[in-house]
């Protein structure tokens, strides 16, 4: 079997779920310059839900396929999650809209240990597991092994990303939201109005980290109430590699990292002389934030460097 | 009735009080125009007006109250305020801008329509509609935020300081435009250091000065009164 190729597929399939939370981050910092570190959870959460309900689904109707007990917690998580953004950022942000910008970056901090502690509460400290009902066929390409899972949340990712954009160039809430981005005073005297746009945004993220959730449980195996902090780390780090507040760069950024981290953990091995095993993949990702932060602080493609922090 | 009925506006910053209660009036299909020395308070009553500042006293617009309500609000009552330094969405292109402008409005075919009378007036801008906003010159930004306040087809037009830093020609062909759209009916509040150029185009004209009205009247007795002349027109 060719690792690289190997290695590439796998990097590719991670890298598409780093993209959709990155694209989450990205999504508010483009508008309110805050860094949501919540988002991570919000992520976690969706997870969480997902696997309830595909839990209570295998438990009253057995008989279901599995696909479509799925897709039936999959439509809850984005619901809860969304109503989850909106609330987070009502009561916990907009207080905070005139206020030093480290006060809201505090509070999400704040806010992403409160999920994590009721997360905790609600489904216990316990890895919880994708109960196995997806089809697991396989697939071989140039020497390597590829999943119907992969391929259908690689194709998922893509889509949900093209919808995305799709919203933000061509429609009006989109303008409306780029809009907002650049001048919230001078939006508002388009007649936008810009609470409502900014809550569109947060809800936007969170039914696109839902997804995210479910894939990334369903592709480990399980999910876990501190799952969003790693996840939400890197899935920052990818929107620091693309730019912050550049969608695209998300996007690329997500994919970018899944891709250095796979191909670092396949490698490490072989040139460390078996010194570092695979499970240092995680230095991957955070060594990709530094060096972007003292090369290239606004990223691959982003425009303004970040000069009002 | 006037379309815009102000009594004792007050606009504050923090503790700073930038409009120290004023009154004034715009009547449908007037051009009145605002003038005064630098930190008079003239942006400041535009700002109180659109909510965009802390503002106390009665502002009364076609009948209706708007104290209280939210800027997007009183934009959608109709009134556009073309923000000192122009405000365009550089990151968006010319034809986002204007749709941007058209934003409170669904009557698609009449937003196009609207869109292509803009790049009719504005040439200029049609050859660029495509481009980013950012990339205009000075001149073609304050166009273009002119013709992006006109995309919402406004009852009353606040203009602030729209000759700010132009080249004397881009001056008046800025003036030009003002005095069409007014001539086509549009009520305007124009806010202008330059009294010159803002007298010569008004009906009906207030100065200010340190938050306060000093002076009211009609534009030719205004620029006849020798107050006005020493002060502000520099004789």
């Amino acid at each position: 079997m060719d690792i690289f190729t190997q290695q590439l597929i796998n990097g590719l399939v991670v890298g598409s779920i780093y993209a959709l939370v990155a694209l989450g981050y990205t999504m508010v910092y483009g508008i309110l310059e805050l860094i949501n570190f919540a988002h991570g959870e919000v992520t976690m959460i969706g997870a969480m839900v997902a696997l309830s309900v595909i839990g209570i689904l295998m438990g009253t109707a057995p008989d279901l396929p599995g696909l479509m007990v799925v897709v039936a917690g999959l439509l809850l998580a984005i619901p809860a999650c969304m109503a989850l953004a909106f609330t987070i950022e009502k009561i916990a942000y907009r207080p905070l809209r005139k206020a030093p910008r480290l006060a809201p970056l505090i509070t999400a901090i704040g806010v992403s240990i409160i999920l994590q502690n009721l997360a905790m509460l609600v489904w216990g400290r316990q890895y919880v597991s994708f109960p196995a009902v997806l089809p697991r066929g396989q697939h071989e390409i140039l020497g390597a092994h590829i999943t119907d899972l992969q391929i259908v949340i690689v194709v998922l990712s893509l889509l949900t990303m093209a919808g995305l954009w799709l919203l933000v160039e061509r429609t009006r809430l989109g303008r409306a939201m780029r809009a907002t981005a650049q001048s919230r005073e001078v939006a508002e005297l388009m007649g936008v109005n810009v609470d409502r746009v900014i809550s569109a945004t947060f809800v936007i993220g969170a039914a696109i980290a839902a997804l995210a959730g479910v894939m990334v449980s369903a592709y480990y195996g399980l999910a876990h109430y501190y799952m969003g902090f790693m996840l939400g780390l890197k899935a920052f780090s990818a929107a620091v590699l693309g730019g912050i507040g550049n969608i695209a760069g998300a996007m690329l950024g997500g994919l970018l990292l899944g891709v250095i981290e796979a191909l670092g953990a396949g490698y490490i091995g072989d040139l460390t002389g078996g010194f570092l095993g695979s499970h240092y993949q995680d230095v991957f990702a955070f060594f990709v934030l530094i060096l972007v932060l003292v090369f290239r602080p606004s990223g691959l493609l982003g425009e303004r460097v970040a000069n009002r922090a | 009735m006037s379309l815009l009925q102000v009594q004792d506006l007050r606009v504050s910053y923090g503790g700073i009080q930038a409009v120290r209660g004023i009154d004034l009036e715009v009547a449908q299909g007037e051009l009145v125009c605002l003038i005064g020395a630098n930190g008079a308070g003239k942006s400041s009553t535009l700002r109180g007006l659109m909510g965009l500042a802390h503002a106390r006293g009665k502002v009364r617009f076609a009948g209706e109250s708007l104290a209280g309500l939210p800027t997007h609000a009183i934009a959608a009552r109709g009134l556009a305020l073309v923000p000192e330094g122009r405000g365009i969405f550089g990151r968006l292109t010319v034809a986002e801008n204007l749709a941007m402008g058209a934003y409170i409005r669904s009557d698609q075919a009449g937003i196009l329509a609207d869109a292509e009378r803009a790049y009719g007036i504005f040439p200029r801008l049609a050859e660029r509609r495509r481009q980013l906003a950012g990339t205009l010159s000075g001149g073609e930004q304050q166009m273009l935020a002119i013709a992006r306040a006109m995309m919402g087809r406004p009852r009353l037009l606040l203009l602030d300081e729209p000759s700010m830093g132009l080249a004397p020609l881009m001056v008046a062909k800025i003036y030009e435009t003002i005095a069409t759209i007014a001539a086509e009916g549009v009520t305007i509040l124009l806010v202008e250091q330059n009294a010159n150029l803002a007298l010569r185009v008004s009906q009906r004209a207030y100065v200010m000065e340190s938050g306060a009205l000093l002076l009211a009247g009609s534009a030719a007795d205004l620029a006849a009164n020798p107050r006005v002349r020493e002060a502000y027109l520099g004789d």
